[in-house]
């Protein structure tokens, strides 16, 4: 079945797309539209994005392949990504890496059985001067210890 | 220190509008100024020519000339492009401007849009950016219900129009031609150069980009003339620098200090020296892509011209600090597993040089090295370095080539061995 935007989420896309001389410039933002509105991009998401921007579906398909940031399956309700880049390295990176896979029982790349983590390696944040960082669904966490993360995964809801 | 982007950086409200135009900060005044007198765009290109200005993202290529080459008779659409894909392991300066004082970046944008006669600009930010890029938006929300920018800047009948592009997640649309095709809505890779996008760059038309840092720069260029900036910094590398310093320092974090400043005095006195129980081994001065410098460099300056003297490159100034407790065959695999991540796949020196570094650096790193691998790195160097479209290739096989060098005992020992022992000691506690 053909996926569906709501009108306001549709809209809101239009206006994106008028703001760039081409449609095709759009494709990122609008992308970030359907993996908000559908919690991923799934084929159907990118064929309604290729309509949107007049373009073949492979296309869309190509662009989302290409960056890290866009979900072709659908993640937990909280992804974890952990910078493990050299200057969090150098800060203990690798044991805030190790522990969550211990304490999530999954390895990065997966998701919890239960659908509420996943856990992503990522390449620097640029939270170098702050490692190691880890960001939670986009939101920077950093200076971090064992104790610290665990608090923060702790009170989440 | 912080005498030019961070003179102000400590005032919680000089991320709204009122607190970077109070009085003590005087934000916008240039532009007012620039726009209210009509001053030739010319003349502010002239004035940014005569500071020196050298671009801030890596790359060190002076700003005013760079924008002389945006073709001035031609009825194509010009545009501005602002460059702030932060990824560069090592560099955290741009999020740090950004988030406390993106109106700085804004009114370095009017300024040097209106010099090179664009009327459509876009701040390429990185796609984890996400809290970073609604600051911008809210900035520039606030500048455009102004006035400043719009279809009558500062009622002068200029024209600007700016769009907020966040990326999503690729380390290679920080080059630049890369983040034209990206910004374009294809995949992120690299173009051949010539053409330069001055003259042909976004849909064609003549293209300026530039970093967040660099174009943080012009409004005090600008507004107090390049004489003034000359005052900081040395003759060939005029002016201050951010640098992001990383690492088992005591006070790790962005600093704005003269170009030319010691790398000495900035982990010393600056960052308060190494943390306890760690001593100085080795520092990456630029940014993840430049060649590795032993302890004994530690005197040299932080300058275009000093650390190219020094077998490194300034590049955008993320000071990476290693003490003795890092193995060197570890970290030069961590940026190398980097780099192979991060290869867009585009030219096979990069593609595949990247894969093999990182296999026989995993190798050598597990004890299972051969004792002609370190040869066999250098060798590969040698066939990345120069030969890709954009300089990724060359940015994955200076820090392998300079650590084999530098490090090559090491090297040797992890071979002979068959064991890291750097690592070893370290857990420990004897090194």
């Amino acid at each position: 079945m053909a996926l569906e935007l709501r009108p306001e989420a549709l809209e809101e896309c239009r206006r994106i797309i008028a703001r760039y001389p081409r449609r095709r410039s759009a494709i990122l933002p609008v992308l970030y539209v359907a993996q908000r509105e559908f919690g991923y991009v799934p084929q159907e998401a990118e064929e309604l994005v290729a309509g949107l921007l007049e373009l073949h579906p492979e296309e869309v398909s190509g662009v989302v392949s290409f960056y890290t940031m866009f979900h072709r399956q659908p993640p937990g309700k909280y992804v974890v990504e952990v910078c493990r880049t050299l200057s969090c390295a150098l800060m203990g990176a690798d044991d805030i890496a190790s522990h969550l896979r211990k304490r999530l029982g999954i390895d990065p790349g997966e998701t919890t059985p239960d659908g509420r983590f996943t856990l992503r390696n990522v390449e620097c944040l640029a939270a170098c001067g702050s490692g190691p960082a880890v960001q939670i669904n986009g939101v920077y966490h950093e200076n971090l210890t064992i104790q610290a993360l665990d608090r923060i995964l702790d009170s989440l809801p | 220190m912080n005498e030019i982007l961070f003179r102000h950086i400590h005032r919680p409200d000089l991320r709204g509008l009122a607190g970077y135009e109070s009085p003590e900060v005087g934000g916008y005044a240039v532009a007012r100024r620039v726009f209210g007198d009509r001053v030739a765009p010319a003349e502010i290109i002239e004035t940014v020519k005569q500071s020196g200005l050298r671009g801030r993202g890596g790359a060190g290529f002076p700003t005013g000339m760079k924008w002389g080459f945006v073709p001035k008779a031609t009825a194509e659409p010009k545009y501005l492009v602002v460059n702030a894909d932060e990824s560069e392991p090592g560099t955290f300066k741009d999020r740090e401007l950004m988030e406390k004082n993106p109106h700085l970046l804004l009114e370095g944008i009017l300024l040097s849009s209106y010099a090179i006669g664009a009327h459509l600009a876009f701040i390429y930010i990185r796609g984890e950016f996400v809290q970073v890029a609604g600051i911008l938006e809210q900035a520039l929300a606030e500048a455009r219900a102004k006035g400043y920018f719009g279809r009558n800047v500062f009622g002068s009948g200029y024209e600007l129009e700016l769009v907020v592009h966040r990326g999503a997640g690729a380390y290679i649309c920080g080059e630049e031609t890369a983040l034209l095709d990206s910004l374009e809505g294809y995949r992120g890779q690299p173009r051949l150069k010539p053409p330069f996008p001055a003259v042909k760059g976004l849909y064609g038309g003549p293209t300026v980009i530039n970093n967040v840092e660099t174009l943080c720069n012009v409004p005090y260029i600008v507004g107090e003339g390049p004489q003034a900036f000359r005052k900081f910094g040395t003759e060939k590398s005029p002016g201050t620098k951010v640098f992001s310093v990383s690492g088992p320092v005591r006070r790790p974090g962005n600093y704005e200090l003269p170009l030319g400043v010691s790398l000495r005095t900035l982990i010393e006195d600056v960052c308060g020296g190494m943390r306890e129980g760690h001593q100085l081994r080795a520092v990456i001065p630029g940014g993840s892509s430049v060649p590795v410098l032993d302890a004994s460099k530690v005197d040299t300056r932080l300058d275009f011209e000093s650390l190219q003297a020094a077998g490194s490159m300034l590049g955008s100034a993320g000071v990476i600090v290693m003490s003795h407790r890092m193995c060197m065959v570890r970290a030069t695999l961590n940026l190398t597993r980097f780099y192979r991540h991060e290869s867009c796949g585009k030219c096979t020196p990069c593609r595949e040089g990247t894969y093999w570094m990182e296999k026989i650096l995993d190798r050598i790193e597990h004890g299972l090295g051969q004792p002609s691998d370190p040869d066999l790195l250098l060798d590969l160097c040698g066939t990345l370095l120069g030969r890709s479209f954009c300089p990724l290739g060359d940015a994955a096989a200076m820090p392998v080539e300079s650590s084999v060098r530098t490090f090559r005992e090491e090297y040797d020992a992890h071979i002979r061995e068959r064991r890291c022992t750097v690592r070893e000691a370290a857990l420990a506690g004897t090194r």
